[in-house]
């Protein structure tokens, strides 16, 4: 008799085993398909945009003035600014976020540690939008104008420097991982031979943690080239092809921004060119997320 | 064996002694440049703080303006994306951890978690209007944001609840499986309740991101002066840090204290959140062991 | 005073020889010796003193504190936190743990080899040069080439080795590891090498070696080796000191000797136990 009700549990719950594991599959495939969603959408509206536009022109012309009377829709301006704030952005976040991790990892202590990481994860979770107010309302008046002749008021300057404090932490978080990782007994072995702590963390550490470190810069890099609100808040709505920081220049994630604020009806050239530039930033920050991927994959494989 | 002198030079030790300040600069940029932040937002927008602020909708005259129909619009859109994208993160979670092997779908499947965490988040916008706004007719609607806003935190929930998963002791896990329970059973009865605050962590970590996202909502339903509130999902909709951008870009002084209030008001309901979060966590963690 | 005329020196200028100091009968003598992790002491008690140019064997059972003794010697037990020092370590009639001391420098002049081989993840060459650049010295090229040399030489690598010094110090088999790091250690010619328990994670051949290695280079260096194996220390060592734990767990010197005389002889009890394998 209890054979027999045993028996009837296990087929139920096999049974029920079966129904969930098939639904958290689901689940699991969500990513993928939205994956294949983003690219589809891009693509397919993207076709429709290289009906009018011609490929070569977009990818090499000069001007960029598809919401103007007489339209251009050569994307190196906003791609140029795109790069230029993310230059910028990497520039302040590379050497602050890599002199934070080895503070973090090699000199804090346990207490000074726990206070600090978290604080600096904190700067990650303040919405894009703040930060840009900042920039437009405090750096450039406040700070940046008084050191520098002839900032715009929207310039792009002040755009990567918030850009860079934003992804600092992207920077600090990895490398510290990466540090975290490189095995006590190496340097143990560098102190035996009379090294002194700057030399066990700059000759044995950081050099073991280079690849982690190198992965959180490109992932960082990566971030700041899709970064919108401030870009669009800060870094103003004219595309212009410069490499004058001080001036304002229009990003590719700001130019989204801006036809969106605008109305650009559904099937209109304006309102394919959304999905143009979304696909070209998406190939390349894509391509970006890879490569730092693999690199962090490498990383973890050494150890 | 001869002795040897060090040229040991004055310098490296002066430069191991100062090693540390040196390297706190960095820490310190960051920490100056949200405490300046804090403090430039709070002396500008304190005096506007007010309840009006909340109740009052969006008008053209800075004196009457408030985050009434952002506010909702936060809550509906925010709220809805995370009735969707949590149980969909655990879901995953739990089937990556101890519903599929190792095998081929599994790295797969993890691996595009991990590129859709890669995606600029206005990327998500734009596949929002052309895939749900227009291609599947959602409208420019609450529910087309809260959609997008589920796919935008899904990563980074299911990434949370993987990890929670992964704190469960293997005793706990083995012991059940040894007593003939099936995977269901531990999953539901071993794993979701001990890694449950973990989880709620994650979802709420998820809300915040989904909380401070301006540029796909900007995409999905574009700058919009609402005076009303909304009733159904399929309204039109707008969120705070949207209204903020709105106000940020008018040049008038007026609209910058009232941007700043404003912040204010995200912030503080950002950081209590956050401070819930905690709390929460610390009592279930408790209650459980 | 040698740290203190050796500051001078380079202040002046001056290239001066330090002179050796008179030739004392133990490099390193330890007085009162006692080490606490927080508030639970590892050893106490430790009066033991190892005498120039011979090898001393340290035995005892596992955990009894023998590695802990080591680190005292060349003050690593500095960078374990929690880890206090109480007592006395003197070498060449200097102590060691006195505040004007550097501990850079005692690493400098006594150097150790770990349990388990740890070399750089670069070069053979640069695994070997990196204690000579990391301190300052300075060497021309081929100056430096010389003394890597030399101490590849020493550690019984050089001939399987001297065709690849670019290669990765990964590429070695564990037993030529071993040898690098001793090589390295080597290169900046310390008075003194510490080895803890330096060939338990290598097949007997390795071991082999490294014995040998170890015999062949002790009429220049005073070499204190941790081990657990007996036999090891019955081939290897001049003289042999025996830690054991005490009733709560302390660990404490109870005998110390000639090697031939601890292990045919022991005046203590236990250490007769021990070496006949019936405790530990």
């Amino acid at each position: 008799m209890i054979a027999e009700t045993v028996a009837r549990s296990i087929r139920r719950r096999r049974q029920q085993n079966k129904i969930f594991t098939f639904l958290f599959m689901s689940s699991a495939m969500v990513a993928t398909v939205t994956l294949v969603i983003i690219y589809a959408t891009l693509i397919y509206e993207s076709i429709g945009f290289f009906q009018h536009v011609n490929v070569f022109e977009f990818l090499t012309g000069v001007k960029w003035t598809p919401l103007f009377e007489e339209k251009n829709f050569g994307v190196l301006p906003i791609f140029n600014a795109t790069l230029i704030t993310s230059a910028i952005a990497i520039a302040l976040a590379a050497p602050a976020g890599l002199a934070s991790a080895i503070f973090l990892s090699e000199y804090a202590s346990m207490n000074v540690r726990s206070v600090v990481k978290p604080v600096i994860e904190t700067l990650a979770g303040i919405p894009t939008v703040v930060y840009g107010y900042f920039a437009l309302y405090f750096l450039t008046p406040e700070f940046l104008r008084q050191i520098i002749p002839g900032l715009g008021i929207h310039n792009a300057l002040a755009t990567g420097l918030m850009i860079g404090v934003l992804i600092l932490p992207i920077v600090a978080s990895i490398s510290d991982d990466a540090l975290l990782a490189v095995p006590a007994d190496l340097r143990f072995g560098a102190y035996a031979l009379g090294a002194r702590k700057i030399d066990v963390v700059m000759r044995i550490a950081v050099p073991a943690a280079l690849s982690g470190i190198a992965a959180s810069i490109i992932l960082a890099f990566a971030r700041a080239m899709g970064e919108t609100m401030i870009a669009a808040i800060a870094g103003g709505f004219r595309p212009v092809l410069t490499s004058d920081v001080r001036q304002a220049m229009e990003t590719m994630t700001a130019y989204i921004a801006q036809v969106a604020t605008g109305d650009a009806p559904h099937g209109t050239v304006e309102y394919q060119s959304l999905f143009a530039v979304g696909l070209f930033l998406l190939i390349i920050t894509a391509l970006l997320n890879f490569v730092g991927l693999r690199v962090v994959k490498r990383w973890a494989i050494k150890y | 064996m001869g002795h040897q002198i060090l040229k040991t030079s004055r310098l490296k030790k002066l430069l191991d002694r100062a090693m540390p300040i040196i390297l706190s600069l960095g820490v310190f940029l960051a920490v100056a440049t949200v405490a300046g932040l804090i403090i430039d937002v709070v002396s500008s927008g304190w005096h506007r703080l007010s309840p009006g602020l909340l109740t009052n909708y969006a008008s053209a005259n800075p004196a009457e303006a408030g985050l009434r129909s952002a506010f909702l619009g936060t809550i509906y859109t925010v709220g809805l994306s995370a009735i969707i994208c949590i149980p969909l993160s655990i879901a995953t979670a739990l089937y990556l951890t101890e519903f599929s092997g190792t095998g081929r779908l599994s790295s797969i499947l993890r691996y595009n978690i991990a590129n859709l965490a890669g995606v600029p988040s206005i990327i998500f916008g734009v596949v929002g209007l052309g895939f749900l706004v227009y291609g599947l007719g959602m409208g420019r609607s609450i529910i087309a944001g809260a959609f997008t806003l589920a796919i935008l935190t899904l990563p980074l929930v299911t990434v949370t609840c993987i990890e929670a998963i992964n704190t469960v002791p293997d005793d706990l896990r083995l012991g059940a499986y040894a007593l003939g329970a099936t995977k269901l059973q531990v999953a539901a009865h071993v794993l979701l309740p001990r890694a449950l605050p973990m989880m709620l962590t994650g979802g709420i970590l998820g809300i915040s991101r989904a909380i401070g996202e301006a540029a796909p909502i900007l995409v999905i339903s574009g700058l919009l002066f609402i005076r009303e509130d909304p009733v159904s999902l399929f309204d039109i909709f707008t969120v705070m840090p949207l209204q903020l951008f709105n106000w940020i870009s008018r040049p008038q002084m007026a609209f910058r204290e009232l941007a700043s209030a404003g912040i204010i008001v995200l912030l503080l309901l950002l950081l209590g959140l956050n401070a819930a979060a905690i709390v929460l966590r610390h009592r279930l963690t408790r209650r459980l062991t | 005073m040698i740290l203190e005329r050796a500051e001078e020196a380079v202040e002046t200028g001056e290239v001066s020889e330090i002179l050796s100091r008179p030739s004392d009968e133990y490099v390193v003598y330890t007085h009162g010796l006692r080490v606490l992790y927080g508030s639970r002491p590892a050893i106490s008690d430790i009066t033991l003193g190892f005498r120039r140019n011979t090898i001393t064997a340290v035995i005892g059972p596992s955990g009894c504190g023998k590695s802990t003794l080591l680190r005292c010697i060349n003050r690593m037990n500095d960078l374990i936190p929690g880890a206090r020092v109480e007592g006395k370590v003197f070498f060449n009639n200097e102590d060691i743990y006195s505040p004007h001391v550097d501990p850079v420098y005692v690493r400098f002049r006594i150097g150790m080899v770990f349990q388990r081989p740890n070399p750089f993840p670069m070069s053979i060459f640069d695994n070997v040069a990196f204690g000579l650049r990391v301190n300052g010295i300075k060497l021309t090229r081929d100056g430096l080439r010389q003394r890597v040399k030399e101490a590849l030489v020493k550690a019984a690598l050089w001939d399987e080795v001297k065709d690849r010094l670019d290669a990765h110090a990964g590429t070695l088999s564990g037993g030529q590891q071993q040898r690098l790091c001793i090589a390295r250690s080597l290169a900046v010619e310390p008075e003194v090498l510490l080895l803890d328990e330096p060939t338990v994670s290598l097949d007997p051949i390795s071991t082999y070696k490294i014995e040998q290695l170890l015999r062949g280079i002790v009429e220049d260096y005073t070499i204190i080796i941790v081990t657990h194996n007996m036999q090891q220390a019955a081939r290897v060592s001049d003289y042999t000191a025996v830690l054991m734990p005490d009733q709560s767990g302390v660990g404490r010197l109870i005998e110390q000797g000639p090697t031939g005389e601890i292990f045919t002889n022991p005046r203590d009890k236990r250490t007769e136990d021990y070496i006949r394998g019936k405790i530990g």
